[in-house]
């Protein structure tokens, strides 16, 4: 594949993710589901699942896989469809989410679901998990898999998210990768009033990280990110926009959490098909 | 290989619930080598130093960062290792409180946790490193087996059988240095099983932790008054040995929980839970904490002012038979 092709295809795969979300909030009726950071991280999911990540979909616990763990557990709907992609769960499973008795809940659960290695939601504890696993894969000599740790901007108001990160530098982690979705809101409005982290990429270089600063929504520019190696642990501090996709979802904290209308269902879903 | 011989008792009880933790820990060290230790700074407090020189590369200091400690635990056991993790049992319980339920109840990744100095063992700093409420937020949590060793020995053979178990487990060390001994030689240590350590047949006191040596005090001081004791040992509080509890209520005229935690939600909770179920409504006397916080002090005068010793236990007996 060329370039071109190789970037066609990552697009192609995030356009059948943005669908499946609106379709998969659609589906839950008046429950809703958390849209605006489920559609943020579409791009930086699909350049991971379409074509970066290690893995096995006969064999989910092949000791050689990437370890990707979504702390930011409430966009879970974006993490299910890229699942999909990357042949790990059926397509049919998606019509399930956040149906009684259904794997796919609203955040990952250890239900038995191949791909995922832990329940989250809890925010601020994922990055954690992540410095153990890259300590155990260390410990079994496995130079090959990388831990990819999907964090939330909101979430890393988290003080144990710092404790975490300071602790995989003092180890020297080469190989955790941490993602940060810098969609810029959070529940209660924009970060930056919320809880302003600035200087946010100077805080990662302080606790020993090196940092990469994309457009969350440019294929090239994850790929790219994705591709970094080095000593230290990379943070990847990707700036997207909440609810990307969809134009009355765009940067609106309503749709952190909704539901949607017939109405505003199909405007969504014309909106993606126009840009088919 | 640990011998359980008199000489090794008494040292161990010397060295107090740290030292027979490190004992412990090096012993693991030596024959299962999945084992990995962590703590939160407290490397020497928790009688680690031998372990740190023998085995550096087996432990993770990750700091104080307590619920660090715990999810970077959850990430070694998801891989295959046994983590056991380490700080004062406040710190296990309270302050990760939300760490511990998500990683050890609800995905139920083999953690295991040693709460150290629980109850009063570090009360000499005051009620923020005192543990008086653990076994209750362990106990609630669903998936978590809660441990309550008796005395030295007992808390060696808790962590090694612990080490043998997939399951997430809670180890609360109570006592201080120089710690009474319970038992004197090797016994049977079975997780889930009670021991009766001696047999009367008037009372029964159900003691856990540091309160089985102040119970077998207790009940040599009521004999005197003609007045007969059981003393069982309920090492594990979850899961609780029902049988043990309804035996002893069958067998006596009152039965007695003893414990170094509050008298909510703690033993005394899980007994009265065992009889209520079966239906058994007569009143059961509870020796423990009563739900307030002690003033800082030495060991023995936290006992002392909070009921503890032997000599109150046998007066609070003594007028619940009379």
């Amino acid at each position: 594949m060329t370039e071109i092709e190789l970037i066609t295809k990552y697009e192609d795969a995030a356009k059948r993710i943005r669908r499946h979300i609106i379709d998969m909030t659609y589906n839950t009726g008046k429950t809703g589901a958390h849209l605006g950071g489920s559609l943020s991280i579409v791009e930086l999911l699909a350049g991971l699942y379409a074509g970066e990540i290690r893995y096995h979909a006969d064999d989910p616990n092949w000791e050689g896989r990437d370890r990707v763990i979504l702390s930011k557990g409430h966009a879970a709907m974006a993490l299910y469809p890229a699942m999909v992609e990357a042949g790990i769960i059926n397509e049919a499973e998606l019509s399930t989410f956040k149906q009684d008795g259904s794997k796919l809940g609203g955040h990952p659960s250890l239900n038995g679901l191949p791909g995922i290695e832990f329940a989250s939601g809890s925010l601020g504890q994922g990055l954690s998990l992540g410095v153990g696993v890259c300590l155990a894969m260390k410990r079994k000599g496995n130079q090959d898999s990388r831990a990819f740790v999907f964090l939330g901007d909101g979430e890393c108001d988290e003080g144990s998210v710092w404790e975490a990160a300071a602790s995989a530098s003092h180890y020297g982690l080469s190989n955790l990768v941490v993602v940060v979705d810098m969609n810029g809101i959070q529940y209660d409005g924009y970060t930056t009033e919320v809880m302003d982290m600035a200087p946010f990429e100077k805080k990662w270089q302080d606790f020993g990280w090196n940092t990469i600063s994309i457009d969350g929504h440019n294929i090239e520019q994850i790929l790219e990110a994705f591709s970094q190696r080095g000593e230290k642990p990379i943070a990847i501090l990707a700036h997207t926009v909440k609810g990307k996709g969809v134009s009355f979802m765009e940067n609106n904290w309503r749709f952190h959490n909704a539901a949607l209308s017939k109405e505003q269902y199909e405007q969504a879903v014309g909106e993606l098909e126009a840009d088919k | 290989m640990i011998e359980y011989n008199k000489r090794n008792i008494r040292t161990w009880s010397l060295l107090g619930p740290s030292g027979a933790h490190g004992t412990a820990v090096m012993e693991l060290a030596e024959t299962n080598p999945d084992v990995l230790i962590l703590t939160a700074d407290l490397c020497f407090f928790s009688g680690l130093e031998r372990f740190k020189t023998a085995y550096p590369d087996k432990l993770y200091n990750v700091g104080i960062a307590e619920q660090n400690m715990i999810g970077v635990a959850a990430g070694l056991a998801k891989e295959g290792f046994i983590p056991f993790a380490n700080t004062y049992a406040s710190f296990c319980a309270s302050r990760c409180a939300d760490q511990v339920r998500v990683n050890m109840a609800y995905m139920g990744l083999p953690i295991k946790l040693i709460g150290l100095t629980a109850g009063y063992g570090a009360g000499v700093l005051g009620a923020t490193h005192v543990s008086i409420e653990d076994i209750s937020l362990m106990r609630a949590l669903p998936n978590i087996t809660v441990i309550s060793p008796a005395d030295c020995t007992e808390i060696i053979k808790a962590i090694l059988a612990a080490a043998e178990t997939s399951d997430p487990t809670y180890i609360r060390l109570t006592g201080p240095m120089n710690m009474p001994i319970v038992y004197k030689e090797d016994y049977n240590f079975a997780i889930g099983k009670a021991v009766t350590i001696q047999k009367g047949y008037d009372v029964a006191i159900i003691a856990t932790g540091s309160m089985v040596a102040q119970a077998q005090k207790a009940a040599k001081l009521l004999e005197a008054d003609g007045v007969k004791c059981s003393v069982i040992n309920m090492h594990t509080i979850k899961p609780i040995d029902s049988d043990a509890i309804l035996e002893a209520n069958e067998n006596h005229k009152l039965l007695v929980t003893a414990e170094e935690h509050n008298v909510i939600g703690g033993l005394y909770g899980a007994v009265a839970e065992v009889l209520c179920k079966e239906g058994v409504h007569k009143p059961v006397l509870s020796i423990g904490i009563n739900d307030f916080f002690a003033h800082a002090g030495s060991y023995s005068y936290q006992l002392d002012i909070s009921e503890l010793t032997a000599e109150s236990m046998k007066k609070k007996i003594l007028s619940a038979i009379n």
